[in-house]
């Protein structure tokens, strides 16, 4: 891996320091979710649904009741009907609250297998498991749809008679009973592929897949004496949680306290409360603490994946490789409510290039699977898969380099998007520049090996991060987020807490806090932490030093506006013999005034673009139609790399998820709609021994909207990997893969259509 | 939003706020507003204003210029 040169002014950003979470997690220390423990808990057993889609007829839990050691049951019964509809998550996003409360525990009807229709609290998860087992529910089973097309067919199952169409996009209209639609548009799409030299057009599929998190889901409730709650969970948002359960269970905000434990993975999967209001009730009902643990088959089953698609799409270009159309339709599970991620699916999908002429046709559509969610820049791999694939076919058919044909078409900085406003400081250029300049791009192959290149882009998010920064008498800091640390955001929060304030990181300790000890702030997601929190954090660091020079004039008696404040070091203009360094300065604030503590809450504006490039070399078993990584190298534009060492981490990390995509992994469900694979024996995700080293060349094209230039990073390396693997086993094998994921069987079917085309 | 616009890509409005503009706009363009506002100063769910590029936290009550430049585009979830 390259490492970015520090840049000169910098003391602590764009080193790797030690992550001071490390040690409590490799010797056990650190408590995760199923670590908690408390006096007096009871444990909680989840009765889900045996049905893809059935109405509840009758839920009887009588025997289950007289079970000794069973201490209460809840069912959707129990829970009040949400009071506020919609909960807003910044930017525009929101939850629907019916549908979110529906989807912790069915009320009239259930929508996939999984759904919750019960649960009990009792002595022993056993006992528990014994209880749930005894509930008597009658179903009228209902015949589901379990795949967009026949969803969006004459004649489908319907789901809901009626939904919100508009939770998710404003003008998305409820085309067919359903799906939803939205659609894009800019310039003339007839004339447009009237001016191509060249026109592709294919039709693409992909599989429902799982975030993969190795922690499922995880909770602990308990209740006091003046009606509060307290809910020690695994979750990439408290506060996110903390909203949901207020409002499902009919809460004042204040009466529930959520803390964040440790967590082992998310990738958008934990930004929703499952299972905490289930443990709130049940412990409310028992009067006593609930624990409640997701199993890895109840966590593949009913929390959120990221949907299976299908997409058609029509591409055309000039002879001397100027795109000039783009025609897509893609239509996305939303599974068993509506608002999936088809608006970010739809955008994503060509935004890193200029095309003048596009119409872009989006599908939300209700089918019997769990309610998706997002993960890892939702929705864009899927459709990368589409377009990349056909940017390469077109540059095929031209007879040019894919990545100069990239380069012709590549969005610069201040070129319009399809959302019409100018693009913000962008290296989409250099970063396929460097893809062009690295050795593996000419690396030398053997037969049936192959090599494809894929290029990425997601938006990222800003929205309302807060922090603390409490200066102690000897120097050290206090530094308090509520931005769960999903990948090691509290070192890279705690390096630019430092750097702003111009001391060591050592001398920072950072910690996650609950809701009832810190300012309000969204979920850890968008790739938004080490940015968005980061200026919340630098903005507290100049609060504090703001006011440390107050006390530096008053220690000195003159005028705040003589001191002067650079790298931890104050000194008075008017007075060369007046120096404090920070720790200096920190002994004397409690004869000063007291000790010195600050706090912001920002919602940053000017969010940077996150592009990535994937180089991938495969070999093709064309006997059996395994495919083998070889050689991956990925390029990542970072804006600033704040701790290189982590960035590289995520780059990898992302990767190897869209590795597992692009080869393995998918959802699959009977004709009943049962999840017939819900085990990490049958859920295929990759190993150690599937993915190779991967190599990591880190750009930095500075964002101005953060004031060391930071750009998310966590997203988008998931982006490429399943349309450069597809193009890499064209360019081993000459077949175009059109389905996610590319397993031996789908490779082989290809080769043989290849091999009765050529007999032919 | 082309439908909003009998088929216009781009409008101009006068106002100081986006709020403003959008009551200016549903003045020649009736259900305008119905379709961006929610109640009050609030923008309906699901949709983001960006003025002169950046994704405003305000909404509506976003100042602007002149020359600014408004879009309301769809909201983008992040994992």
């Amino acid at each position: 891996m390259n490492k970015p040169k520090k840049p000169p002014g910098f003391r602590v950003v764009g080193t790797n320091p030690i992550r001071p979470d490390g040690l409590d997690k490799v010797t056990g220390r650190a408590v995760y979710g199923d670590d908690f423990k408390i006096a007096g808990m009871l444990h909680g057993h989840v009765l889900r649904s045996p049905h893809a889609h059935a109405r509840i007829k009758s839920i009887d839990t009588r025997k289950a009741l007289r079970l000794p050691g069973v201490r209460a049951i809840i069912t959707g019964a129990d829970f009040p009907k949400p009071s506020v509809p919609m909960v807003g998550m910044g930017e525009g996003g929101h939850f629907d609250m019916n549908d979110a409360a529906d989807n912790v525990i069915a009320k009239k009807k259930v929508f996939y297998d999984g759904h919750v229709v019960a649960a009990v609290a009792a002595d022993n998860p056993h006992l528990a498991e014994e209880a749930a087992a005894l509930i008597e529910v009658k179903y009228e089973v209902l015949p589901p749809v379990m795949d967009v097309r026949s969803a969006m067919a004459p004649g489908a199952p319907v789901l809901h008679e009626t939904f919100n169409p508009g939770a998710f996009f404003m003008k998305t209209i409820k085309v067919l009973p359903n799906a939803s639609r939205l659609e894009l548009g800019a310039g003339d799409i007839a004339k447009g592929f009237a001016e191509a030299d060249v026109i592709v057009e294919r039709e693409f599929t992909t599989e429902t897949v799982h975030q993969g998190y190795i922690e499922s889901h995880i909770c602990t409730a308990q209740w006091d004496e003046r009606g509060q709650v307290t809910i020690w969970t695994t979750t990439q948002g408290a506060f996110a949680i903390r909203d949901q359960v207020a409002i499902i269970c009919a809460l004042p905000m204040s009466h529930v306290r959520v803390v964040p434990l440790e967590i082992g993975g998310g990738f958008g999967g934990k930004d929703t409360a499952y299972i905490e209001p289930l443990a709130a009730m049940l412990a409310k009902k028992a009067d006593r603490p609930v624990k409640v643990v997701m199993s890895r088959a109840e966590s593949l089953r009913a929390t959120g994946p990221s949907p299976g698609t299908y997409i058609k799409a029509k591409m055309g270009a000039k002879r001397d490789g100027t795109l000039v159309a783009a025609d897509l339709s893609l239509a996305f599970e939303a599974g068993g409510f509506p608002g999936g991620p088809i608006a970010a699916g739809t955008l994503t999908s060509i935004t890193r290039y200029n095309i003048p002429n596009v119409r872009l046709e989006g599908f939300d559509v209700l089918v019997n699977k769990p309610k998706m969610k997002p993960y890892r820049a939702p929705g864009a791999t899927q459709s990368h898969f589409a377009v990349e694939q056909l940017l390469d076919e077109l540059a095929e058919k031209i007879g040019m380099d894919p990545v100069d044909f990239r380069l012709k078409n590549v969005m610069k900085t201040g070129d319009r998007l399809i959302l019409g406003f100018p693009s913000p400081p962008i290296g989409g250029a250099e970063l396929l520049e460097a893809v062009k300049k690295h050795p593996h791009y000419k690396a030398p192959l053997k037969e049936n090996q192959g090599r494809g290149m894929a290029f990425g882009f997601w938006f990222g998010a800003g929205l309302t991060s807060s922090a603390e920064l409490s200066v102690n008498s000897d120097g050290t800091v206090q530094m308090c987020t509520a931005s769960c640390d999903l990948s090691g955001t509290r070192l890279t929060l705690a390096m630019q807490a430092a750097e702003a304030l111009g001391i060591d990181v050592d001398d920072v300790s950072p910690t996650v806090g609950d809701t009832h000890s810190v300012g309000y702030a969204l979920q850890t997601v968008g790739s938004r932490t080490t940015f968005a929190t980061g200026i919340a954090v630098i903005e507290t660091a100049q609060k504090v030093l703001q006011e440390m020079a107050c006390r530096a004039a008053l220690l000195w008696e003159t005028d705040a506006a003589n001191i002067n404040v650079e790298n931890g070091i104050f000194t008075d203009r008017n007075n060369p013999a007046h120096k404090f360094n920070f720790k200096e300065l920190a002994d004397k604030l409690e004869h000063s005034g007291g000790p010195v503590s600050a706090q912001s809450t920002v919602t940053p504006e000017r969010v940077g673009f996150q592009l990535a490039a994937l180089l991938v070399d495969v070999e093709v078993d064309t006997e059996t139609g395994k495919v083998d990584i070889l050689r991956c190298t990925a390029f990542q534009d970072a804006g600033k790399a704040v701790h290189p060492d982590f960035v590289a981490g995520q780059v990898q990390g992302g990767v190897a998820q869209g590795l597992g995509w692009a080869l393995n992994e998918e959802y699959w469900y009977d004709a009943k709609g049962h999840l017939c694979n819900a085990s990490l024996l049958d859920y295929r995700m990759p190993t150690a021994l599937d993915v190779p080293m991967i190599d990591v060349v880190i750009l930095e094209t500075p964002n101005p909207g953060h004031p060391y230039g930071v750009r998310g990073v966590g997203e988008v390396p998931i982006v490429p990997p399943a349309a450069a693997v597809a193009i890499a086993i064209h360019n081993a094998i000459g077949v175009r893969m059109d389905h996610l994921p590319m397993k031996p069987g789908c490779v082989l079917q290809k080769i043989k259509d290849q091999r009765a085309a050529a007999a032919a | 939003m082309q439908s909003l616009t009998n088929g216009e890509i781009t409008v101009r409005a006068d106002g100081g706020n986006v709020k403003e503009l959008v009551e200016d706009l549903d003045r020649n363009y009736p259900g305008f507003k119905s379709a961006i506002v929610a109640e009050g100063v609030l923008v309906r769910p699901g949709i983001s204003v960006v003025v002169d590029g950046r994704v405003v936290k305000k909404g509506l009550l976003h100042p602007v210029g002149v020359e600014s430049e408004v879009f309301f585009i769809p909201a983008i979830g992040g994992g």
